[in-house]
């Protein structure tokens, strides 16, 4: 991979509260956290970094309400107008028995809409490299990188932050 | 951070660190699979091989190889497909019912059970696709195309076209949802190989988890993203088996004309299902030494699963009765009365006794915490579904309104042949994903370590 000249300061936790309480702490000194890599979903974790809500509910209802109106429109199209039969004497248009495929295509085409849509907004593929700012942060390390280039303390200024609110190591990695 | 009742028993045990959960789950992704793997998954791919020619022999003479006959003309394929779709039930359960009920204990059994989901809904499909004969002309036939007959369309009265519909959306979804589950554990493969100096393996893996990187933000979405498909897969899981029903309750045979259909379906494919989970945890357990994740304790919630829809089921069969008797209509009192002292009674009375009275056992502590009677309790309620299936569709339909065409069906040896197939496919794929996959949820059981686990109290 070809140097970025990006400086990071990468400050490494054991546990998710002393993590959670650091995030904040840290965040008060006036620190600006770049992200923060967790093994697993530390709950609370998005609210002390002040990141809004995701928005992918909006989508998954949007995907839902294509489906709904697709299956609605296909069915009383094709058996209402394209080529009406008469079926056990039944209106050719009747929503009742519309309703379970309309319901299927509706839960169809709002899961996948979302999770294509989590996909693109994560920027997640199978031919990506993400940056491992250290390789323990699918094991059982808590990870927060710091971009030195964003903040105006310096790096020793940091560094003692870090340490203070409970970080185990403190390391410097570049891109 | 969060609050752990002391009543509650320890949902891992063996006082496991974050560390542990990487290392005990990884390991039989990472190592080669040991003899007795190799020697399930030979047999496995033997049961596959002799299905696949009975079911090749099925496309090439036609559905006249089965057993059936003018009268039954519904037996092992529809059976079989009931039988297997509501096996893949408890998957969609534990994944997305339990957790929308923020139950913890699911955290160690929802992979595994969801693959079962996704391996038993594939199983189930054969059969329907089997049974259309000429299977590439089947497309046209299920699914709203444009065609050369005018465009005729596909019949959306029909409660089989509706089936199509649920069953694949029901498998699509399941897929996505265990697949979304996957990917943070297939990024723990992926740094664990890269720290091995695996390349080719921690390439794969990359792939696999779509370049994961735990960023709080991805973990976020991710969240957001697994809430709302446990939120659309509850109704979704409770709609396919009732649209399932729907193929008999919405015909008027006697013996199938019956509203409780749908819940009694549903709550007999959770039965099952918890059943068939119980089946492969208990081996899964063993073989990969997983008994500090897989505890007595989720046995025996598991076990109380088994007795409350057990007990629904029984209750359903009573109430049909009941209906039957009290509906004073002559064809459907003689439906129930023919399968309990017909040509079938060994069928309808092995159906009662598996599904009714032996869950029952579970009542007993004892039972209920025991890995054996466990077991082999979980095997004898399958059978009991099996049966529940055969007896529903084949004594309702053998002795219809006409004495003259009464018959029994008779099931050759393609019927027990595309039976096989489905459960060397099943297992093949089963042992294939428990080597190649992480069997239980790293990411989300290391969630809970420091909060239900042993050590630190």
């Amino acid at each position: 991979m070809s140097s970025t000249g990006e400086k990071f300061l990468v400050g490494i936790f054991d546990d998710e509260d002393v993590l959670l309480h650091g995030v904040e702490g840290i965040r008060e000194k006036g620190v600006r956290i770049h992200e923060v890599y967790t093994p697993f979903p530390v709950h609370g974790l998005d609210e002390v970094l002040g990141y809004k809500r995701s928005r992918l509910p909006i989508a998954a209802f949007l995907f839902g309400l294509t489906g709904t109106s697709l299956a609605l429109i296909m069915q009383i199209w094709m058996l209402g107008f394209d080529w009406p039969m008469i079926i056990g004497g039944k209106n050719f248009v009747s929503l009742p028995p519309f309703i379970p495929v309309t319901f299927e295509l509706t839960v169809l085409l709002a899961a996948l809409g979302m999770v294509a849509t989590f996909f693109i907004v994560s920027d997640m593929k199978p031919y990506k490299t993400p940056r491992s700012f250290d390789i323990r942060s699918t094991d059982d390390k808590h990870v927060m990188a710091i971009d030195l280039a964003a903040n105006k303390l310096s790096k020793e200024e940091i560094g003692q932050i870090l340490k203070a609110h409970g970080a185990s190591e403190v390391n410097e990695k570049n891109f | 951070m969060q609050a752990t009742s002391s009543v509650r028993e320890s949902l891992i045990t063996g006082g496991k660190t974050v560390r542990d959960v990487s290392e005990d789950i990884s390991r039989h992704v990472e190592n080669k699979p040991n003899r007795l793997w190799w020697i399930a998954f030979a047999i496995s791919l033997v049961l596959f091989g002799f299905g696949f020619y009975c079911l090749a022999a099925l496309l090439w003479e036609g559905v006249g190889v089965w057993g059936l006959n003018k009268t039954v003309g519904w037996a092992w394929d529809i059976t079989n497909f009931v039988w297997w779709v509501g096996i893949g039930h408890a998957g969609t359960l534990i994944s997305a019912i339990l957790l929308l009920f923020r139950q913890k204990w699911r955290m160690s059994i929802n992979r595994a059970a969801e693959a079962m989901t996704i391996f038993a809904v594939i199983c189930a499909a054969t059969f329907p696709l089997a049974h259309m004969g000429r299977l590439w002309l089947g497309f046209y036939w299920a699914l709203p195309l444009p065609n050369t007959w005018g465009s005729l369309w596909a019949n959306f009265n029909s409660p089989l076209l509706w089936d199509v519909f649920a069953i694949s959306t029901y498998f699509t979804v399941s897929l996505v949802f265990w697949y979304i589950g996957l990917i943070p554990d297939f990024a723990v493969i992926r740094d664990r190989a890269t720290r091995m100096g695996n390349k080719t393996r921690a390439i794969i893996y990359n792939a696999l988890s779509f370049g994961w990187d735990g960023a709080a933000k991805t973990w976020m979405r991710y969240e957001s993203v697994a809430l709302i498909l446990a939120g659309l897969s509850t109704p979704l899981v409770l709609s396919v088996h009732t649209i399932v029903s729907f193929d008999f309750a919405t015909s008027v045979v006697p013996g199938w004309h019956t509203t409780i259909f749908p819940p009694y379906f549903v709550a007999g494919a959770i039965f099952s299902g918890f059943a068939m989970v119980l089946t492969l945890l208990i081996v899964t357990r063993k073989v990969f030494k997983l008994e500090d994740y897989i505890t007595i304790y989720h046995i025996e919630l598991m076990n109380i699963v088994i007795i409350i829809t057990g007990s629904i089921v029984g209750i359903a069969y009573i109430t049909e009765f009941f209906v039957a008797w009290y509906g004073m209509v002559p064809a459907e009192f003689y439906a129930f009365y023919n399968r309990a002292t017909g040509p079938y009674w060994w069928a309808y009375w092995s159906m009662m006794t598996c599904n009714v009275i032996s869950p029952q056992l579970f009542w007993f502590k004892k039972i209920r915490t025991n890995i054996v009677a466990t077991f082999v309790l979980s095997i004898i309620v399958n059978i009991g579904m099996w049966f529940e299936r055969f007896v529903i569709i084949v004594t309702s339909i053998h002795r219809d309104y006409l004495p003259s065409s009464w018959s029994m069906f008779y099931p050759t040896m393609y019927d027990l042949g595309e039976y096989i197939f489905t459960f060397g496919l099943f297992f093949t794929a089963f042992f294939l994903f428990a080597k190649f996959f992480p069997v239980i949820n790293m990411a989300e059981v290391k969630s809970i370590v420091k909060s239900s686990s042993e050590k630190k109290h």
